[in-house]
């Protein structure tokens, strides 16, 4: 209390003044709780939001230099997509996009929508912007908005942030596929952030999980953890090819199907067939979420 | 390679091979089979036993199709084709054709009266089959239909049976001489009348390869153990095996001896002798399409290189002359390619449909698959089908338009090695479709060699083209004084499409053979060369180049060696049909639709738990005189049965300041939870101003709470957590009164550090401070004094207090007596989740005059209380009594205890409130 110098009128002194005599209460409104601004502000100036930013806007830079660090092997006979990184900014983007989306955007993703609702459990505010009140549904609504902003942002961050950084590298030259068939750079530019946009949408059955976990439990980091774990146990699951025609059920399947964009003539089959997959996940487990959270009783 | 000569000819027959499951496409799944003799033919008695398989439709009787194999197979090869018709109500004979399968006899290669007049012997059957609708007496209504042979077959049986009511023939030939001794220059340029009209000049060129593979797929010679099984997945019987067990002739197989004879004559000479002329001729369709009635479907693949587009045209032409109805249909397959998709078996469903079953007329639009050669993701070609309105050049309702360009080139010299050898290869004939692909990609290494190939470039295209159909050029070829050359040229004609860099695209994988009489006297021989006809996209800024070379590989072409100077003669003439395209899409239709199924149930819930909200906010009535807050019949179970709460009721009066109190694990907070809208009660009501509480009840915005500790965002300061919890709200900023609120809470310059530096005081004070933001109506504050200093503790008395002063209410709860007794004027005692006294703080403490008196003899105290006047309800509790003096003074019965001999250390009044919290504490610490 040392840092707190006595007030004139505080409960320091015990000394109220006009607090008493206000106006009364004004008229609450349910729809207006929780603006998107508010909720978004909220979440920007968390350090997890900044840090996360900060490293897939970094990682291209980081990519960058490891290439530029590695010294020259032997020349490999077939192509890959290594090699290919460096053949420009397009190809490059592509890689760090093929890099980091198996985990490092699952991650981002069950950050953002898993940590949102747990986090305010596990710091009590929960509770306070439920009885302000913030309609149950409501609440889960906004945040799911605002996470799903910041995932799409983020997702959309490490492409630009790698063409970017590709192009100085690398220059603007033709974005090559494995395949041998090459595209514009403005083109290939374009299918990269196009493929970014599939991986938001595809990753939306993480972020529902993620959401389901997070309403489950005051543990952001159970939540997190629980959702980047499912991630995982699907995608070992799809390894398994004995599984056949099950695979086609684990929300993982399609997760690499947006490489099909990187062709002259686009193959949108598994691109739709994933679209549909990770939407009607993210349906039923949002619908959980809702549910659950609806029904819960709030002891955090 | 035999096995897979067996893959490829065993391929056509599944071109109708339905998408779904063989359960699923089988229907009711009657099947019978039996062995049919039909006359052995010409100069035999003996009997043939054909194996045959009858496929019945849930509903009979229905018009029959019959289903005909291709070379090499049986009929356990169509086997899905023909319940793929069964399923959609046909009755669908299956038969190994004579030579194949368990059938006897031999191949005859569809000669008129053998495997022809086997097939009318199976209408005649179907003519005396109840199962079948008949058209009258000894007239059945049957289609036929069949890939390659028996694609040919079904031709050659609707040639001869005026009882054929329609035919679907698959991938097959008009002139089986053409199709194995091609000759694609005419000296008489042919009419350009239909898109893929091929020369068809006499004395071809051998199509060595493929009529090797042809030939050795009826032979007879076992297949190799282990192959034939996962070589045919239609499960065909292995080709050509005897079936009585009898070694087979090693050299002629099953094969009659009479087209044993023939194809040892042109595989050795190379050239095509007039006996096997005729017998080519005789198997040929084109002897019986000019008596063609009955509606014909032509499926041909553009991936063909042993029955081309020409074969299907040649038939076309001639079927639509006699005013039969036509309809054209080009797949992307073929021998060399794909097996046809389910489009193809649809098609053939309505055609069959409309002509044999009174369905839907079907219009002759003509679709044609074109290819972009390019692979989209791991396995999926990428094409679209072009539809055109009919097949130009037929019936005179369109015809067909040519567009000519220049090629340059002067007059070239290539040379026929020694020998013929080496040769370019183009095509793999018989690798079929697994590596028929690696065709074109060979012919872009392989398929030009130096000094033998000239070529003939158009200038870049300025715009896309599609080709369809055979292009024509005029080729002069003449000998080069000095050099040795043959009577005769034999050449190959091809159109490449050749990218800026010198990518080399071979169109349609084929070849066109020539074979030129070229003049001693060394003028140039003049003809009219019709290329392989094609479906082929030529993107702008590629160029198309004719190329003329002395050997392919695949054709017996020149052994002596020549040299040949070629030349072109004006431009190269390229048939196109203008259609629309139908499906330049890769969308599966499912997914598209579920995703659209998805969107709109999440939308539909959205909606309805709108309206809901929308509902129950217009129920909410105000009213303004209610008691803030009235509990009745509260209880609350947890999950696993532990009763926190059981029927709590109490009420809470404007401007009162009340006093929740009672032991830790009384059940207070759950109650404040359930007041906040937090947890939901098991039973009983919670109204306040009125208005029912619940989760997110827009009533809870009047109460202001703090309960079970502070709730802030640490990595925000207190005036921002204060700032967003009011934004949060909703409400105007005006009515926050925020700086009042911080000025409660005391913080100082310390309002603007993070949360998570603050110590628990200053949280607990800026909690508080936010539970009074915007004034609420009631405050609910739970253990506000828990880590304040005792000053503070003392001026939170007096903010809460003055705060009720205003006509606000105030709801503390505590575990402290003291606490409550001097900050609340009510009071409501909770223990084990029951309320156990209810009442304002005076009453409680000293209401009614009860008095209590610490004596050294309780009993005799007692009596003497008793005995005074108007005294009553003594009551001895230790070395305490009470009673209820009922108006007479303490100090009067003090003075009577004494007088008694009573010694009285204290007298005062009795505190109930205590008592009984203490006792409540007590028991508590007992029960520890």
């Amino acid at each position: 209390m040392s840092d707190t110098p006595p007030q004139d009128r505080s409960t320091v002194t015990g000394t109220v003044g006009a607090l008493a005599a206000g106006p009364p209460a004004g008229t609450h409104r349910p729809g207006r709780t929780l603006p998107l601004r508010v909720e978004l502000v909220r979440q920007l100036r968390r350090r997890r939001t900044q840090v996360t930013f900060g490293l897939v806007a970094a990682l291209p830079v980081i990519l960058w230099i490891a290439f530029a660090l590695a010294p020259d092997g032997p020349p490999s006979s077939s192509l890959n997509l290594v090699d290919l990184a460096q053949g420009s900014g397009a190809n490059f983007a592509v890689f760090a996009l093929f890099a980091s989306a198996s985990f490092l955007l699952v991650v981002v993703v069950a950050l953002f929508f898993g940590d949102t609702v747990a986090s305010e459990a596990s710091w009590s505010s929960l509770r306070y912007l439920l009885a302000a009140p913030v309609p149950r549904a409501r609440l889960l609504r906004q945040k799911a908005v605002v996470a799903a902003a910041l995932s799409t942002a983020a997702l959309l961050v490490l492409p630009l942030s790698a063409l970017v950084v590709g192009s100085l590298a690398y220059g603007t030259g033709n974005l090559v596929s494995p395949t041998g068939e090459s595209l514009t750079f403005l083109d290939g530019a374009g299918r990269v952030l196009l493929g970014a946009l599939y991986v938001a949408v595809q990753l939306s059955w993480v972020a529902a999980l993620a959401l389901l976990l997070s309403v489950s439990t005051d543990a952001p980091l159970g939540a997190v953890g629980g959702a980047v774990m499912a991630s995982i146990v699907s995608q070992i699951l799809n390894q398994i090819t004995a599984l056949e025609d099950l695979r086609d059920y684990l929300p993982t399947r399609f997760s690499t199907a947006w490489s099909d964009l990187l062709a002259t003539a686009v193959d949108w089959g598994d691109m739709t067939r994933g679209v549909f997959s990770s939407l009607t996940w993210a349906l039923v487990l949002g619908a959980l979420a809702v549910w659950r959270f609806g029904r819960k009783d709030i002891t955090s | 390679m035999l096995a897979l000569a067996l893959v490829l000819f065993t391929a056509p027959a599944l071109i109708a091979a339905a998408p779904a499951p063989p359960d699923g496409a089988a229907g009711p799944g009657r099947t019978v089979e039996e062995r049919v003799a039909v006359p052995g033919g010409p100069g035999t008695d003996a009997p043939v036993e054909l194996d045959t398989t009858l496929y019945l439709p849930e509903v009979t009787p229905a018009p029959a199709v019959l289903v005909a194999h291709g070379f090499g197979g049986s009929k356990a090869s169509v086997d899905e084709d023909a319940r793929a018709l069964a399923a959609r109500g046909f009755v669908a004979l299956a038969w190994s054709a004579r030579g194949f399968g368990a059938s006897t006899g031999e191949i005859a290669l569809n000669s008129p009266d053998h495997e022809v007049a086997d097939a009318r012997a199976l209408v005649d059957r179907l003519a005396g089959m109840p199962e079948v609708t008949q058209d009258g007496p000894d007239d059945p209504r049957v289609g036929a239909t069949g890939g390659s042979y028996g694609g040919a077959l079904s031709l050659l049986l609707a040639g001869t049976d005026p009882r054929v009511d329609a035919i679907a023939p698959v991938i097959t030939w008009n002139d089986l001489g053409q199709a194995l001794f091609p000759n694609a220059a005419a000296t008489v340029a042919p009419p350009l009348d239909t898109p893929a009209r091929g020369a068809f000049a006499a004395d071809g060129v051998f199509k060595r390869g493929w009529a090797g593979v042809f030939f050795s797929a009826g032979l007879g010679t076992p297949a190799p153990a282990g192959v034939s099984s996962g070589a045919a997945p239609a499960g065909a019987v292995p080709t050509g095996v005897a079936p009585t067990g009898v070694a087979p002739d090693p050299t002629c197989g099953r094969f009659t001896a009479e087209v044993c004879a023939a194809y040892t004559d042109a595989a050795t000479t190379g050239r095509l002798s007039p006996a096997t002329a005729a017998l080519l001729e005789r198997s040929s369709p084109r002897t019986v399409t000019g008596r063609i009635t009955a509606p014909t479907l032509l499926v041909q693949g553009e991936q063909d290189t042993l029955f081309g587009l020409d074969q299907a045209d040649a038939n076309a032409r001639e079927i639509a002359a006699n005013g039969t109805p036509v309809q054209m249909r080009w797949y992307a397959g073929g021998h060399d390619g794909g097996a046809a998709g389910p489009e193809v078996t649809e098609a053939i469903g309505t055609w069959f449909d409309a002509h044999l079953a009174g369905g839907e007329p079907v219009d002759p639009a003509f679709p044609h698959a074109v290819e972009s050669g390019l692979r989209a993701g791991s396995n999926t070609t990428t094409g679209r089908t072009v539809v055109a309105a009919d097949y130009p050049g037929l019936t005179g309702a369109s015809t067909l338009t040519t567009r000519s360009l220049a090629l340059d080139g002067d007059r070239q010299v290539i040379a026929t090695p020694a020998g013929g050898s080496p040769a370019a290869i183009t095509s793999l004939p018989g690798v079929g479709a697994a590596l028929g692909s690696l065709g074109s990609r060979l012919s872009a290494v392989a398929g030009a060699l130096p000094g033998q190939s000239a070529r003939f470039a158009t200038p870049v295209l300025d715009a896309p083209l599609l080709v369809t159909g055979a292009p024509r050029v005029e080729l002069t070829v003449a000998r080069v004084p000095g050099q040795p050359a043959p009577a005769e040229a034999v050449l190959f004609a091809a159109t490449s499409e050749v990218t800026p860099d010198g990518t080399r695209t071979l169109l349609g994988s084929a070849v066109a053979p020539l074979r030129v009489a070229v003049p001693a006297d060394g003028t140039p021989a003049t003809v009219t060369v019709t290329l392989p006809g094609v479906v082929a996209p030529v993107e702008a800024g590629n160029r198309l180049v004719v190329s003329v070379a002395t050997t392919d590989q695949a054709y017996a072409g020149g052994t002596d060696p020549a040299a040949w100077a070629v030349a072109v003669n004006g431009g190269l003439t390229v048939p196109e049909v203008p259609g629309r395209t139908v499906t330049a899409n890769t969308v599966p239709p499912g997914p598209a639709v579920g995703i659209a199924v998805v969107l709109g149930l999440a939308l539909a819930a959205w909606g309805t738990g709108w309206l809901v909200r929308r509902r129950g906010a217009a129920v909410a009535v105000d009213r303004p005189d209610a008691d803030p807050l009235v509990i009745e019949g509260l209880a609350k179970t947890y999950r696993g049965g532990f009763s926190a709460v059981k029927g709590v009721t109490f009420r809470v009066r404007s401007g009162q300041v009340l006093g929740l109190l009672g032991p830790n694990g009384a059940g207070k907070t759950t109650v404040l939870r359930m007041l906040m809208g937090l947890i939901r009660p098991t039973a009983g009501t919670i109204t306040a101003f009125g208005q029912p509480v619940g989760p997110g009840a827009p009533v809870l915005a009047r109460i202001g709470a703090f309960v079970e500790g502070p709730g802030f965002l640490p990595h925000l300061s207190g005036a921002d957590n204060l700032r967003l919890y009011w934004a949060a709200t909703g409400r105007p900023a005006t009515e926050a009164h925020l700086d009042e609120a911080l000025e409660i809470a005391g913080l100082g310059p310390s309002v603007q550090r993070r949360v998570g530096t603050y110590s628990q005081g200053m949280r607990q004070r800026l909690a508080i401070a936010q539970a009074m933001l915007g004034l609420p109506d009631m405050l609910v504050l739970d253990e506000p004094t828990n880590g304040l200093d005792p000053p503070q503790i003392h001026a939170m008395r007096e903010v809460l207090r003055r705060y009720a002063a205003g006509g606000r209410t105030v709801l503390v709860s505590s575990h402290l007596l003291a606490e409550v007794e001097q900050t609340c004027d009510h009071v409501v005692v909770m223990h084990h989740g029951r309320v156990v006294a209810d009442g304002s703080v005076e009453d409680i403490i000293a209401g009614g005059g009860a008095a209590t008196f610490t004596v050294d003899a309780p009993t005799r105290a007692a009596t003497v209380l008793g005995d005074l006047d108007g005294v009553r309800a003594v009551e001895i509790d230790g070395a305490a009594v009470h009673a209820e003096l009922n108006g007479t003074p303490r100090a009067s019965a003090v003075r009577a205890l004494v007088t008694a001999g009573v010694d009285v250390a204290s007298a005062g009044p009795r505190r109930r409130l205590e008592d009984a919290f203490l006792q409540l504490v007590g028991e508590e610490t007992v029960g520890e």
